[in-house]
């Protein structure tokens, strides 16, 4: 899930201090799981505000309203169309990065603010406690680092082994509450019997797949699609021509 | 001859090779690197030129290393991963090689957060690179030289002739693994690995071992760090704070009786303690000599170059040969 999390009430206000009409839309995704954005905390951050511009004495209507999804154009044209018929001055959004984006490019002359910080993506390791473990960076290579990912877990995104930089306890140089990533992967490379797995030495990346190639794209047909079908990924590739 | 450098001669003739490290200032005076320089000429093979080492700004290991070579010492310009991509990074290997740079460590460089770990403010907010780890570095690296290809594959007219070296933590951590990344090295290409400090002896010849049974010896030649301890405070902190280091209690002792030796005078006590960690490095070198497959030591005392030449001395590694 995409981890996010509710910025601080004082930004928040900086953004829609010179407004009278404010739609603040929550999305039911990502950011409800993750308690940043959902209903419950539109409701919080509308009250919030009420109270601020009430010891300001300024008369500032807030809507409140919460899209399933604000990533899907069925969810998020309804906001839109919503923002529109109301005559709101501006909106704020407590989706994502992704539905603050989306929204904006639909809303015309209505601005659109970021009522959160969208951290990473990650799991709920306890209850209110999230860790990054991918960085979508569009060439996979967990099959090699027995499901560990290198790239988001080792803090130098290191593809051939741990730098000098592991403690005795085996977490990462940056700070003992870090672990090593890849003293997790040699670990479970260990557990499960792979370690020929990082053997050899893994070429540099094509880091086109990653946001380096610009805005990425995925276009699918939703139709059936056979597995044998589908190009291999770069890395593949690169480890073929290794050989 | 790969690339014909001073230290590439020394190891060829079998020679134990002697490295020592010159860390740049963190301003624009080249004057504090010829300085170091003049002290230190004629007591290492090759010294090294860190690059922006704790992620702290310093004047460029490029410009530091063609000081040295102005000086009439060998550089051996660090290259870290973490500031440059692999464009910057190739870049600058034919601009060090155009230079008469002979000599290139790849290493990952320190994480930018521990640029603001000690007094300084450092940059812990930049963003750093990674484009390539240290191992994919010294594989363009090689291939640049041996094979006159660039990453890309673009051709090479005139190749950087650099002799290539790696780093290694061989009582780092996870420690079973350790062996088996410096086989990554030499097999991507390190013609040299100078390793972390090295205090526990007996783990470090433990991890020799298994290197020779891996077959690397012989393909690549291994210079011992040696860090020399100036005082108590510092053996403690490495102890603690430095990752791949790990000091036997023994040796923090003598250190710590060296210090009460001088009772509560302050000067005194620094000289006693500066004394002692001379004899350490002395008798490490000693040590670390013995075992088979260490071809030379990279020595470091970190601003305090009258360590490096008294050090070098008492082990009986001077004068250094010439050719």
């Amino acid at each position: 899930m995409i981890i996010s999390e509710t910025k601080p009430i004082g930004e928040i206000l900086d953004f829609v201090r010179d407004y009278k009409k404010i739609l603040i839309v929550g999305c039911g995704g990502c950011a409800t799981v993750c308690f940043a954005g959902g209903e419950s905390e539109v409701k919080t951050v509308a009250n919030l505000l009420r109270i601020a511009f009430l010891k300001q004495s300024r008369a500032v209507e807030i809507i409140e309203d919460c899209a399933l999804r604000q990533c899907e154009y069925e969810f998020a044209d309804k906001i839109v169309e919503k923002a529109k018929a109301e005559g709101v001055d501006a909106i704020l959004s407590l989706a994502c990065g992704v539905g603050v984006n989306f929204l904006a490019t639909k809303l015309g002359p209505i601005p659109i603010y970021p009522g959160v910080n969208t951290e990473f993506f990650g799991a709920a390791v306890e209850h209110g406690f999230w860790v990054e473990l991918c960085s979508g960076c569009g060439d996979c290579m967990l099959h090699l680092t027995g499901g560990i990912c290198p790239v988001t877990r080792c803090t130098k995104s290191l593809m051939n082994g741990p730098c000098g930089g592991t403690t005795k306890e085996g977490k990462c140089e940056i700070g003992p509450e870090v672990e090593c990533g890849w003293a997790l992967i040699i670990k479970r490379l260990k557990e499960i019997g792979q370690m020929d797995r990082i053997g050899k030495v893994i070429p540099p990346r094509d880091w086109s797949s990653s946001r380096h190639g610009g805005p990425r794209r995925l276009r699918k047909d939703l139709k059936l699609e056979t597995e044998a079908a589908k190009p291999p990924s770069a890395l593949e590739k690169n480890l073929r021509s290794s050989k | 001859m790969k690339a014909g450098s001073n230290l590439e001669k020394v190891l060829k003739e079998g020679h134990f090779a002697v490295t020592a490290e010159i860390g740049p200032p963190m301003d624009a005076d080249g004057e504090v690197v010829r300085s170091k320089a003049r002290k230190l000429k004629g007591y290492a093979d090759a010294f090294n030129i860190t690059d922006n080492q704790t992620a702290v700004v310093r004047l460029s290991s490029i410009a530091a290393s063609v000081i040295l070579l102005q000086e009439g010492l060998e550089p051996v310009m660090q290259m870290t991963c973490r500031d440059r991509n692999r464009i910057a990074i190739q870049s600058d290997l034919l601009g060090g090689s155009a230079l008469g740079i002979k000599n290139c460590l790849c290493i990952a460089g320190d994480h930018q957060s521990a640029s603001a770990s000690g007094k300084l403010k450092g940059h812990p907010g930049a963003k750093n690179v990674y484009d390539v780890d240290s191992i994919q570095l010294v594989a363009i690296l090689r291939k640049m030289r041996d094979e006159g290809l660039q990453e890309g594959g673009d051709p090479i007219k005139k190749r950087p002739a650099l002799l290539i070296g790696a780093a290694w933590t061989p009582c780092g951590n996870p420690i079973e693994y350790r062996p088996f990344r410096l086989k990554k090295k030499v097999e991507a290409g390190a013609d040299f690995i100078q390793t972390q400090a090295v205090y526990d002896v007996a783990l470090f010849e433990s991890q020799m071992k298994v290197a020779g049974e891996l077959g690397l010896l012989d393909k690549t030649a291994i210079l011992a760090g040696i860090i020399v301890p100036r005082s108590l405070g510092m053996m403690k902190y490495m102890n603690t704070s430095v990752a791949g280091v790990s000091l036997p209690e023994a040796l923090i002792k003598r250190m710590s009786d060296a210090k009460d030796a001088a009772g509560a005078d302050k000067e005194l006590m620094k000289i006693k303690q500066e004394e002692e960690g001379i004899k350490i490095a002395v008798e490490l070198i000693e040590q670390v000599r013995a075992i088979t497959g260490v071809r030379g030591i990279h020595l470091q005392a970190i601003e305090w170059e009258d360590a490096i030449t008294e050090v070098v001395k008492r082990a009986k590694l001077y004068p250094r040969p010439t050719f």
